[in-house]
């Protein structure tokens, strides 16, 4: 009789422990996936970074005849936010593409000197659709990096840090843009 | 984060709970008093279909019924791309899964509101006055805040209180007036035998409680409903990280006087201003669904001079501005991340920046070579800027929308400033207090001679300009 009320109370115990593991393992699982899913959407607005800007390098090009050296900063640093994308980790991302909102901010503020430029419909479409997908990257990153935050707390702290071991999860990376625009600010020479 | 928001019903559900007691403990008493035993579960029974019913429609109909009144329309990216950027870059700093449907209502007046009691059925809706007068970053913050109240799902908490309410009222209106014709007419003819059982001291009973009620649950309601406005700000400038914006677009929504769009008590919670109140207090008996917007203006505006925008800052704020420290939710209060605010993009960008309308400017000059003429503005209650002619010699008008009488505002005569120095102009012998010194007031002089005085005027005193009179000006605290 109490052998049997001790194998049945040892069983409960095995049984809520096995819930608890689950229910650990399955938190880490859901928060991986957002973590996921929301650097997916930081990719969608990227790339869609990167579909604008020849668009915006052709219009602006036949106002701003004397701003080549702008044009080709713009452009490399596409190329080279293109490629980390394809290899990259998340770390050269956010280098490479800090790079572009830096070239780009500063061929923005070129657009000043252009008032043609300013006025033209094409121009102004575009421009709205790039300070649109900025915001866009700017908002997708901040729910990136929440979702991090949460994930890597679960990673490091007791008990879900056991079972995080057990199954392998790993932190993941913050997203980072080092925001060049600001140190871009417009020089004054006077020379 | 926003899913811990969201949990945060427990409140909520206390506020709930007690409207629903109301409206049950409302419809047994008048059962009781109507037909004693049996009439108290009759009383629960057609009190909870009532509600029900009401309810279930404003669950399936209500956001189709919303915008099908407010004659809205619905646009696409092509039609409006900027305002489409703009809900789509909240959707995703809100990280939701669905992006709201965009409605624009072609009116000139300044609001916007939130539907979607599901929130995959959601909808944002402005005006196309709003789109013309704000700029990008105030637009955002607008949007921001519509999708707060979406993502904190005061749209479905205020429409199921705002049913209840009507029910409630509805059920102790019917009561009272169903009394009233009770014992004018024989009351046996009517209500055959069942009268005969109703029972005195009970029928006082339920009419005490009809009267009680309906004041209760007002209270109840929209004591949530302001809270719930200041948490929708707290979390519209959480979200894009920019107080300014929200800020100076309640700045000139509330400086234009016309909200005249559609609405009704239980909508008006969802829109960006209270549509049907011209002053907002924040009293716990004020009947103003939203907080008063200087106030909404002044913590935004502290927000952004003190440069963080968390949940605890704006709870920071507002409990040092007002003494009370029970504001946010605790669950948006545990989040402990410092934001920072970011600097706007208007300027940063270049973006085209509109002013005020070209109605709106055109309109705001003929106000101006109106009120030189001597012209006098009645704000109505319904939102109608009534123009009264100097010459109209008569103490009180109409408006002409909503037929309500306004009385034409006068001087305080007969009160001598003898013996009091303190006051400003010695020998004083008439006052006007101005209400709502943010707008143009209007009151006539002793002698009949009507003034204006314009938002920008701070002055403690008026000369007539017919009898010389000196006239005080005195201000709200």
């Amino acid at each position: 009789m109490n052998g049997m009320i001790f194998v049945l109370g040892l069983l409960i115990i095995v049984i809520v422990f096995v819930i608890i593991v689950i229910g650990i393992y399955n938190g880490l699982v859901a928060l991986r996936n957002r973590v996921k899913n929301s650097w997916s959407q930081i990719d969608v607005q990227l790339k869609r970074r990167h579909d604008l800007i020849p668009n915006l390098v052709e219009t602006a090009k036949g106002f701003m005849k004397h701003e080549n050296e702008t044009f080709v900063a713009v452009t490399e640093a596409r190329s080279k936010a293109m490629n980390a994308g394809n290899s990259g980790s998340v770390k050269d991302i956010g280098a490479a593409e800090a790079d572009l909102s830096g070239s780009l901010a500063k061929l923005l503020l070129t657009v000043e000197n252009y008032p043609e430029l300013k006025a033209n419909q094409n121009f102004l479409a575009l421009q709205e659709e790039l300070t649109s997908t900025e915001n866009k990257i700017a908002f997708s990153r901040q729910a990136y990096n929440d979702d991090v935050m949460m994930l890597n707390n679960k990673v490091e702290m007791f008990p879900s840090s056991i079972i995080a071991g057990m199954f392998n999860f790993e932190k993941a990376d913050f997203f980072e843009i080092e925001d060049k625009a600001e140190k871009l600010a417009p020089k004054v020479s006077f020379n | 984060m926003w899913e811990l928001i969201q949990q945060n019903k427990r409140k909520s559900k206390f506020i709930f709970a007690g409207m629903f007691f109301i409206l049950i403990g409302l419809s047994v008493s008048i059962g009781l008093a109507v037909e004693y035993p049996v009439g108290g579960y009759w009383g629960a029974f057609i009190g909870f279909v009532l509600w029900a019913v009401q309810s279930s429609v404003a669950y399936y109909f209500g956001d189709k019924i919303v915008l099908r009144v407010s004659q809205a329309t619905k646009v696409s990216k092509e039609s409006y791309p900027q305002l489409h950027n703009i809900v789509e870059e909240m959707k995703i700093a809100a990280s939701q899964p669905y992006m709201p449907e965009i409605y624009v209502i072609n009116d000139e007046a300044m609001n916007a509101f939130a539907t979607g009691i599901r929130p995959e059925k959601s909808a944002i809706c402005v005006t196309a006055g709003l789109l013309e007068s704000l700029n990008r970053d105030e637009l955002q913050g607008v949007v921001a805040h519509e999708m707060s109240h979406i993502i904190n799902r005061d749209v479905l908490f205020m429409t199921f209180a705002g049913v209840m309410l009507g029910t409630i009222n509805m059920i102790s209106k019917g009561f009272i007036i169903g009394t009233r014709a009770g014992t004018s007419n024989s009351r046996r003819g009517r209500l055959g035998s069942g009268a005969s059982k109703s029972h005195p001291a009970l029928m006082l009973v339920a009419l005490v409680f009809a009267i009680i009620a309906p004041l209760l649950a007002n209270i109840f309601y929209y004591a949530i409903s302001r809270k719930r406005e200041y948490l929708a700000d707290a979390t519209a400038v959480r979200l894009t990280r920019y107080p300014e914006g929200l800020a100076s677009a309640l700045e000139k929504i509330s400086g234009t006087a016309s909200n005249l769009i559609w609405y009704n008590s239980i909508t008006a919670p969802m829109f960006i201003i209270n549509p049907m109140a011209f002053s907002n207090q924040d009293s716990l008996f004020s009947s103003s669904t939203h907080p008063p917007t200087p106030k909404r203006i002044g913590i935004l505006r502290a927000l952004q001079n003190g440069g963080k925008v968390s949940f605890r800052d704006y709870q920071a704020i507002y409990a040092k501005q007002s003494g009370d420290s029970k504001l946010l939710p605790d669950t948006a209060l545990k989040d402990k991340s410092q934001i920072a605010v970011r600097t706007g993009m208007v300027a940063a960008a270049g973006v085209a920046a509109a002013g005020i309308s070209r109605k709106g400017a055109v309109r705001n000059v003929t106000d101006l070579i109106m009120a030189n003429n001597g012209y006098m503005f009645l704000p109505c209650t319904c939102g109608l800027k009534i123009k009264v002619p100097p010459t109209m010699g008569k103490s009180s008008t109409q408006c002409p929308r909503c037929g309500k009488f306004l009385t034409v505002p006068s001087v305080t005569a007969g009160i001598t400033h003898k013996d009091d120095k303190t006051s400003p102009v010695a020998g004083a012998v008439s006052s006007f207090k101005r209400e709502n010194p943010d707008s143009w007031e209007s009151f006539t002089c002793s002698c009949g001679f009507a003034h204006q005085l314009s938002p920008l005027f701070r002055g403690r005193r008026v000369t007539c300009k017919k009898c010389r009179k000196i006239i005080q000006v005195d201000y709200p605290e």
